[in-house]
């Protein structure tokens, strides 16, 4: 069997339009990019049963699951033998695992150091053991053995390989960095090792995971040497939208990517906002995970931001008023200080938030033309009134919507690149002009 | 009020005869309420009727969900309606203060503000006054108590609660009814009593729908055989769509709360409703079918949901228990709902640790359990096998006839129905 393989169909402006084939175990599976991941905790949509989930027309092909929320669950994994796609009733989706749940920040500190001795590259770099994930009882330490155990339990179509990503903050010494690489490439080899000898990873993919935190020498190490292992693709770490900047962003991945194989998809973790995707993405990432929606939901805000461009360029100057414009305002941005709810973030110019009073009387749907649930059946009033109350329906219709939203932002930003109109795409999406032959209203 | 009187005046409502019977009928269907009764067991007091009601007929008896605030707590309306759900409530009392009635009126009513095409029953707002709220006083011209959002003083009228009723628009609204514990003795019962009288008579007056909104009176009486029999013997002359069985299901004894159940179904007409409040639990459900009753509503089974427990035909299944961890059929094999047909208890026990839809999942199912119930009950007694049904229902629920409940047996007796 092949295995997965990336269908390059065009290269716009350093954006790659793509399908990844051959995914899962009879290779049933096919992911459009750039594209997203649906995000999931303990392999469930937030808030959404499968009818509820299962009302969303356009559901991207992979889901994906993170061992910060697994890992405690390695026993009845263990005992139950068919994986966590079928231990949690999900759809027939190609399923990725990631070390940690990008919804969640995850406390640093805790990559052991156990003095073992290591070969690697004919170099004796003293390598700790072990990673660590953060369940709900608490931290969970896996060496190689566990975690490829832990994968064998769950059997995912793909995972990213064990990774030392705690040089996000800032000021991490460009030693910790340099030592990060290493750890990193060493788990990698370790896995590698495993996972052959695992049957029920016969069907499994491997992603390497890039490191090097802002440092460019060790990015480009890190991409370099990853790119050497028999890997089905990459993961990038240590990009958080809380850890960097998107300027260097993009500059460091640029960086890395031209290091790494075309016919290799990039998946890059941390990232969600659109401008930031948009940017990454031409940079040349593939793959998103798709915490974003979430995030919006759980701070009571409903993603409303234009995404359409104008079929006819000609026209762009009598081009209709954008979703915000028929909806009769901007959403406002307010005070970032006011807006930070903990791990949600801060509320951004995508967004609405519904739990504003301007919302008390409004009977329109959250987005005119968006066919979700949420803005079939309710109006923005219901969904402020669920919000002022507390009410658990607020976060099933709001992740309903959140997620069609997003899901037809990466629709789009597919068609931008298949039709050549990225910089008005950009433009109608961030709001800021980047020439193309669209009119800023 | 003079046409009111008039009006019930020329039907008498208990144990009418048959000319008295077809006023009564005729009366009825003036309303936009019609019961017809299809089938009656032979042996005890259950019947199994259509209710027909504006926004569509009902299967009775019927189990109805509470979704307190507009909504049933992480449930969408399309579920419900998946669900079988015909009627389903709605609080006055909480939807009175948030968005409030002026709002709702605005959204097209509550159907149309919670998009809710089936039927729907508002309560007075009285019982959260009293179990709620600060409590100020209650006189003649209502119930004062401070508003727990901005602690000003608020009176609650008859006239109010009807207003604000009106504006959401339900299908069944609810007299304001004094309402006293049941574990409360003395003149207090009897005032209560007379008083609810006095209150549903102008809440009847207030009423500006008659014609799409069926106030349904609330006997009360406490546990006072002579207070209840005097309060049915007085609303039931009044000309209501139906009537509500009060006062009871608050904490008194099993063998007090029956036996004030089957006097006041021996007293309420048969051509209309019978509603007992808050009574939702699976053996108190088939008991008082068995006395009479037709309607039933209770926060309990979507409230135990959030905590995790699943009802089942044989009990509860407590699944952020342990012993679930490793469990991986469903809650009930023979369930039907969304969540037994995809989902194991394992699964579900280790979703509880990491998201609401857990309790989604268990809340679908619970409301499938209690509906599911309810059909079954519903067709045993159209098939004339309802003491079966009775039967082998206790026999799933409890592990030997040494655990059925006496109060439950004495009241299967007393209509006839023995369970060993």
């Amino acid at each position: 069997r092949g295995g997965m393989k990336l269908e390059l169909s065009k290269v716009v402006q350093g954006c790659r339009l793509g399908v990844l084939i051959g995914i899962g175990k009879t290779g049933q599976h096919s992911l459009e990019l750039p594209g997203c991941l649906l995000y999931t905790r303990c392999a469930t949509v937030p808030h959404l049963t499968q009818d509820t989930l299962h009302t969303l027309t356009y559901l991207p092909a992979g889901a994906q699951v993170a061992l910060d929320g697994l890992a405690e669950h390695h026993e009845v994994l263990e005992e139950f033998k068919e994986g966590v796609r079928k231990f949690a009733g999900l759809h027939d989706t190609a399923l990725f695992c990631s070390l940690h749940d990008p919804a969640t920040n995850c406390p640093t500190g805790h990559v052991t150091n156990k003095n073992v001795a290591c070969a690697l590259a004919m170099t004796v770099i003293v390598v700790p053991q072990t990673v660590s994930v953060w369940g709900s009882g608490g931290r969970i330490e896996m060496t190689a053995a566990r975690f490829i155990a832990m994968q064998a339990v769950i059997q995912p179509d793909c995972y990213q390989s064990m990774a030392d990503g705690e040089t996000w903050q800032t000021n991490t010494s460009r030693k910790r960095v340099h030592k990060a690489v290493n750890r990193t490439l060493a788990h990698l080899d370790e896995c590698l090792t495993l996972h052959h000898k695992t049957p029920q990873l016969k069907h499994t993919e491997v992603f390497g995971v890039v490191e090097g935190g802002d440092i460019l020498e060790e990015r480009v190490r890190s991409a370099r040497e990853t790119a050497k292992r028999p890997v089905a693709g990459f993961v990038l770490d240590g990009f958080q939208s809380a850890a960097m900047e998107q300027e260097l962003r993009g500059q460091l991945i640029t960086a890395v990517t031209a290091e790494l194989p075309v016919e290799k998809p990039r998946m890059l973790q941390g990232v969600g906002r659109p401008d930031e995707v948009i940017a990454c993405v031409e940079a040349g990432v593939d793959l998103f995970e798709g915490f974003f929606p979430f995030q919006v939901t759980e701070r009571g805000c409903a993603l409303c931001f234009d995404y359409n461009v104008t079929p006819d360029p000609e026209a762009a100057a009598l081009s209709p008023p954008t979703v915000l414009e028929l909806n009769g305002e901007r959403p406002a941005v307010e005070d970032p200080k006011q807006n930070d709810i903990g791990n949600t973030g801060t509320m951004t110019q995508f967004e609405m938030n519904l739990k504003d009073i301007r919302y008390r009387e409004d009977f329109r749907p959250l987005v005119e033309g968006c066919g979700c649930y949420c803005c079939k059946n309710h109006h923005r009033a219901y969904v402020h009134h669920l919000l002022v109350t507390s009410e658990l329906l607020a976060g099933v219709l709001l992740m309903l919507h959140n997620t069609a939203h997003y899901l037809g932002f990466f629709r789009a930003l597919r068609e931008a690149i298949s039709h050549e109109r990225l910089q008005d795409f950009k433009t109608t999406v961030t709001k800021v002009d980047f020439g193309g032959r669209k009119q800023l209203h | 009020m003079n046409k009111v009187f008039k009006m019930a005046a020329a039907a008498s409502a208990t144990r009418a005869a048959p000319s008295d019977m077809a006023a009564a009928k005729t009366a009825a269907s003036a309303a936009s309420l019609a019961l017809h009764v299809l089938a009656e067991c032979p042996v005890s007091k259950a019947r199994a009727c259509v209710l027909k009601l504006p926004h569509g007929a009902v299967n009775t008896p019927v189990f109805m969900p509470v979704g307190t605030q507009g909504t049933l707590k992480g449930v969408t309306v399309a579920q419900l309606e998946e669900l079988g759900c015909q009627i389903c409530l709605g609080n006055t009392y909480h939807l009175g203060m948030r968005p409030g009635p002026e709002l709702i009126e605005k959204a097209n009513g509550l159907h149309g503000f919670m998009n809710w095409k089936r039927n729907l029953l508002t309560d007075s707002g009285g019982f959260q006054m009293v179990s709620l709220v600060e409590l100020s006083a209650v006189t003649e011209e209502g119930v004062m108590f401070r508003s727990p959002y901005d602690g000003r003083e608020i009176l609650l009228t008859p006239e109010q609660s009807i207003a604000i009723q009106n504006s959401l628009g339900s299908d069944i609204i609810m007299q304001l009814d004094d309402v006293v514990s049941s574990t409360v003795t003395g003149p207090r019962v009897e005032e209560a009593m007379r008083r609810s009288i006095r209150w549903l008579d102008r809440c009847a007056a207030a009423n500006k729908n008659p014609h799409r909104q069926n106030l349904f009176a609330i006997i009360q009486g406490g546990l006072n055989a002579e207070l209840r029999k005097a309060c049915l013997d007085e609303m039931t002359k009044r000309d209501v769509p139906g009537f509500a069985i009060g006062g009871l299901s608050g904490g008194e004894e099993k063998d007090d709360f029956w036996k004030m159940v089957t006097l006041s179904t021996d007293h309420l007409p048969r051509g209309k409703p019978r509603y007992l409040m808050g009574v939702g639990y699976a053996v108190d459900l088939v008991v008082c079918v068995a006395l009479g009753c037709d309607m039933f509503d209770c926060v309990f089974p979507t409230r135990t949901a959030r905590f995790g427990s699943a009802l089942v035909p044989w009990g509860s299944l407590q699944l952020k228990q342990k012993q679930y961890a490793k469990d991986f059929q469903p809650i009930d094999p023979e369930c039907q709902c969304a969540t037994c047909k995809r989902h194991s208890r394992a699964y579900l026990h280790a979703l509880f640790k990491s998201d609401t839809a857990a309790m989604h999942h268990i809340t679908v199912h619970n409301i499938c359990y209690q509906l599911t119930l309810m059909r079954s009950v519903r067709d045993s007694i159209i098939e004339q096998r309802f003491p079966e049904f009775v039967r082998s229902f206790m026999k799933r629920m409890f592990p030997s006839s040494e655990q059925y409940p006496s109060w439950a047996e004495d009241a299967l007796a007393s209509v006839n129905i023995t369970l060993d």
